[in-house]
């Protein structure tokens, strides 16, 4: 029989010796010696740390009672693990160029920086923690226990205290190599090698065990699979939801747990290493449940009825006589709990640290003032020590409050799903881009709720977290929301149940509201950084270092990271930026990778904000980028306005430039007309005065003569008259003083009339082709203007058509109730230049040629402007062409 | 920053690597499916006999070494790519692309992930 106190000193001797390991490997690495320590083996092993006590102890208790269904614990994580070169291999290289501390820090990182999503992975890791260490304490507990009574029936209350000393110890070596040192990368070797070292041990004991089971109580691999087959559990009866829920619940927690991202990402030496663990992990696994089914069967067989199958590992060499392994044995168990506790308390300590700790001591201290006062460093390092030692007490609580009467398995179970609420916000974030902060914060809270609820609390029931009525009758007295079967679908395994339910509501309510919401600029940076890692690992954004201060940087990076490793940071941009001997000069790239640095030790929000408070509001953050890019866009759109304004200034400038050029035609014209207008007065009042002269003054004149002289004064005052009529008439027309006269008539006989006038006293030899029939089209107009204005296009036809034969075609056609009366000669026409103004007054085509003022088109136009028509000229039609149109029914145009 | 397309087809060795990854990527699907096999077996309440346990044993441990097996082989082709040579050439612009992060051990992945 081992006594307990061999038992202890063999413990002290252990821990002494992983203590050594521990002190050993800290210092080679710290001298750059031992590049073994960072081989893959190494960080093979150290993975191992996903087997607990739990594996130690409970996996056979596990089989005894369900049979092969244990084996789904390590199914998961094999999966996990053979699926790295899409999964873990992208969470490594995310987490290294991210400088990631923790699993916190990653989903804080992906979704913008958050702290608040931080704390909340804070929160969720620490309580599904505790649950945790308190079975690695119940374990460590019951081996000596096992020890004390080897029947496994009672407990003294010396070995039921021993659990706080457990605590106590595990906390020690956690504080003493977890938190010596704030390191940069935050990676530990002492710790890492000393689990090294424990994975070797925890293997070696439960194959060991295993062999003497197979070959030493039994008779070979035949007999014990003979012996399997016809124990209690020699026949298939796992449960379908378990077996696939756990071997899905076990993966996930193999990423999720905060101690299994500490060994496999953040003391990551070599994205390369994951190569040789991508095997030899799932390897390490096989073996060690190779033989947890033989090893319950053969103590089912064993051992009295009612023995805890929880401690056959001890207690089978222990009947069987064989001390020195039942040691081993229980050094396997004690190693694999003591190394879970320590890189859990450890994980979860830089968290708390990080993401709580230092965002309440940055917000109380930014008040005073832009520099950091007080050594950062010391803060950070004790309030990771204070939280190792507060997870411990937690765990001993939670140890002391369950009873430690639940069997190992189911406590492990619940934490597991705890901690697997975060894979929807894990994965999301890692391989969707459209993973919002909302949505995650909402997914965690959802599946974090739904836990508690229907797992953990449940759990503690018999102690009175949980009122008893809500268990029978649901929350609030509703029947379907009992914790133990939600929405009323009863039947359900509880494990199942419960992460079926907080799982996919988690994954639903976080895709939903990452749908819905919008992310913030430096979301969608990190996100699209993180998603697509493989691509580019550029820094989200940059700070201009001008008014950062090199040595203020200097004097913030020595309090986090120590002085020696600050200024070997600063001593190396020196050299880089060829200043050796000066303190480098802050450039953007500089500051970043500063800040980087400063993210591996306090996390990389609190980095951020740490070296925000030293550069100052020089800072160029995103949405300082998104706000000068909304500015220049305003620029752009603001001179996009004044490139519009200035065209339609242009074109106004060009309208007026056209009316200028009018205006001084016009007015070229006026003074041509005044001229022209004199001119016609004079002549014709010249040769009055000059006639009745001679009438007055000549005596004896023959009546002839008289008669000739007086007929030419008649013929000239006649000429007069018609002159200043017309001028009346235009002047009537343009101030809108006419009357008209409608009546109904028909186009033909006013053309009659028309062309009679026109041609009559004229010689004329020109000949006009009409179509009647087409003329005889009813209207209702002012006839005798209308006939005027046939008057005039006619006899202008006459005067100016230069043809040797002239002709004038006049055309009448009728559409829409429009008439139009096309008048064609086949002269040459009226020139180009000389076409814009024909319909102005004064204008004259031809001056000299013709006898008349240059006011008869201008008083056609007015004229059919008053009778609801137009008058225009047509080009191209040979010679020079008019159309003029009126509406068959003419309605007087009101002023 | 000009991304220059990958080329439309690779050379021999170069295409052999992608369905090597693309293989690595189906492992863990054959492998749940495979797990998840014993959903099917009988545990003797429809009548028939139930699977012994040690059949299911061995099925599964077997299953779990042949993954493993097949983890090994990949991981052993996966050594010999080297540093710079990623899946669309030796000389890839993605090396080039990225920027330098001095001051810290960051060794470039053996192999990119490919771009496809």
């Amino acid at each position: 029989m081992v006594s307990l106190d061999l038992l202890i000193a063999v413990c002290l001797i252990y821990v002494a010796i992983l203590f050594a390991v521990a002190f050993v490997a800290d210092r080679l690495a710290r001298n750059g010696r031992g590049n073994w320590l960072r081989s893959p083996l190494v960080y093979t092993l150290s993975l191992s740390i996903y087997c607990t006590a739990w594996t130690s102890y409970g996996a056979v208790g596990y089989a005894a009672r369900s049979g092969l269904e244990y084996v789904t614990i390590y199914l998961g994580p094999t999966l996990a693990m053979i699926g790295w070169w899409w999964g873990v291999r992208k969470l490594v290289r995310v987490g290294r160029s991210q400088r990631v501390t923790s699993i916190a820090d990653l989903i804080s990182a992906r979704y913008g920086k958050s702290n608040l999503l931080a704390i909340g992975v804070t929160i969720l890791a620490l309580i599904s923690l505790t649950p945790y260490i308190a079975l690695q304490l119940q374990s460590i507990t019951l081996s000596f226990s096992i020890f004390a009574a080897p029947n496994g029936q009672t407990m003294s209350s010396d070995v039921a205290s021993s659990a706080f000393w457990v605590a106590c110890g595990l906390a020690v070596f956690a504080i003493l190599f977890g938190t010596r040192n704030l390191d940069a990368n935050e990676r530990h070797h002492g710790v890492v090698t000393a689990i090294a070292l424990e994975a070797v041990i925890k293997l070696l004991a439960l194959l060991s065990v295993g062999v003497f089971v197979v070959w030493g109580v039994a008779d070979g691999v035949e007999d014990i699979l003979n012996r399997i087959d016809q124990s209690d559990i020699g026949s298939w009866q796992v449960q379908d939801g378990r077996w696939a829920t756990i071997t899905f619940l076990a993966a996930a927690a193999f990423i999720c747990l905060p101690r299994m991202f500490q060994v496999m990402v953040v003391e990551n030496d070599d994205e390369r290493h994951l190569r040789t663990a991508a095997w030899a992990f799932p390897l390490y696994l096989l073996l060690i449940s190779l033989f947890v089914l033989p090893i319950a069967v053969v103590g089912l067989e064993r051992l009295p009825e009612g023995a805890n199958p929880d401690s056959f590992v001890l207690t089978l060499p222990l009947i069987e006589g064989r001390n020195n392994l039942a040691i081993l044995s229980f050094l396997g168990g004690f190693s694999s709990a003591t190394s879970m506790v320590i890189v859990a308390a450890m994980a979860v300590s830089t968290m708390i640290s990080n993401h709580i700790v230092m965002p309440i001591y940055l917000s109380t201290r930014a008040r005073q003032g832009v520099s950091i006062s007080g050594d950062v460093r010391d803060i950070v390092l004790m309030s990771r020590r204070l939280s190792i030692i507060a997870v411990l007490l937690m765990g001993y609580g939670y140890y002391r409050i369950s009873g430690g009467g639940t069997a190992l398995a189911s406590i492990g179970l619940i934490a597991f799903a705890g901690i697997a609420q975060i894979l929807p916000a894990l994965v999301g974030g890692l391989f969707w881009r459209g993973a919002t902060r909302a949505g995650a914060m909402a997914g965690l809270t959802v599946g974090f709720g739904l836990w508690l609820y229907t797992m953990l609390l449940p759990g503690l029931g018999q102690s009175g977290l949980l009122p008893a009525t809500v268990l029978r009758d649901g929350l609030f007295g509703f029947y379907f929301l009992r914790p133990d079967a939600l929405f009323g679908i009863t039947g359900m395994d509880p494990i199942v149940h419960s992460v079926f339910w907080s799982i996919t509501l988690n994954t639903a309510v976080f895709c939903i509201v990452s749908l819905i919401t919008f992310p913030s600029p430096i979301e969608r940076l990190q996100g699209a950084q993180i998603v697509n890692v493989f691509e580019h690992s550029v820094g989200p954004r940059g700070w201009t270092g001008s008014v950062a201060q090199s040595e203020d940087l200097l004097i913030m990076s020595q309090r986090i990271l120590g002085a020696t490793e600050a200024q070997a940071l600063f001593q190396k941009e020196a050299d880089l930026q060829k200043k050796a001997g000066h303190l480098p000069e802050p450039t953007p790239a500089f500051v970043q990778r500063l800040e980087l640095e400063l993210s591996g030790s306090v996390g990389a929000a609190t980095a951020h904000a740490m070296v925000g408070q030293i550069v100052g509001g020089s800072s160029v953050s995103v949405e300082d980028l998104l706000a000068v890019a909304d500015e220049s866009a305003q620029l752009l759109e603001y001179s996009s306005e004044l490139e519009a304004k200035s065209n339609e200034l242009s074109r106004a400038a060009a309208q007026l430039r056209d009316a200028n050029e009018k205006l001084t035609q016009i007015s070229v014209q006026k003074d041509a007309f005044l001229s022209q207008i004199s001119h016609e007065l004079r002549t014709p009042m010249t040769s009055i005065r000059a006639f009745s002269e001679i009438l007055r003054d000549t005596d004896g004149m023959t009546p002839e003569d008289k008669a000739r002289y007086a007929g030419i004064i008649h013929d000239e005052t006649l000429r007069l008259t018609r002159l200043l009529d017309d001028l009346l008439d235009l002047s009537v027309l343009e101030s809108g003083q006419i009357s008209l006269n409608l009546r109904e008539a028909r186009i033909g006989p006013v053309l009659d009339h028309a062309v009679s006038t026109a041609m009559a006293g004229s010689g004329g030899t020109m000949t006009i082709h009409r179509d009647r029939s087409s003329e005889d089209v009813p209207i209702t107009t002012d006839v005798d203007r209308l006939a005027q204005v046939f008057i005039n296009l006619i006899s202008n036809a006459q005067k100016y058509c230069d043809a040797p034969n002239p002709s004038l075609t006049i055309t009448v056609g009728q559409h829409a109730g429009q008439i139009t009366c096309d008048f064609m000669d086949n002269g040459s026409g009226i020139p180009r230049d000389s076409q814009a103004m024909v319909f102005e007054k004064f204008a004259r085509v031809s001056g000299d040629k013709a006898g008349g003022a240059g006011l008869g088109l201008a008083i056609c136009r007015e004229i059919l402007e008053r009778l609801g028509g137009q008058v225009i000229y047509m080009n191209g039609l040979g010679g020079a062409a008019f159309r003029v149109t009126l509406p068959a029914q003419a309605a007087v145009t009101v002023q | 920053m000009s991304q220059q397309r990958p080329p439309v087809f690779l050379e021999r060795q170069s295409y052999r690597r992608r369905r090597l990854m693309d293989a690595a990527r189906l492992l863990p699907v054959f492998g749940a499916a495979l797990f998840m096999v014993p959903l099917l077996w009988s545990k003797g309440d429809d009548g028939g006999p139930a699977v012994q346990t040690s059949t299911a044993m061995i099925y599964v441990f077997g299953v779990w070494a042949v993954l493993i097996l097949c983890a090994a082989v990949f991981s052993k082709f996966a050594r010999r790519w080297r540093n710079n040579d990623s899946p669309h050439g030796p000389s890839s612009l993605k090396a080039s692309t990225m920027i330098p992060r001095t001051g810290s051990s960051h060794p470039r992945a053996h192999a990119d992930d490919d771009v496809g």
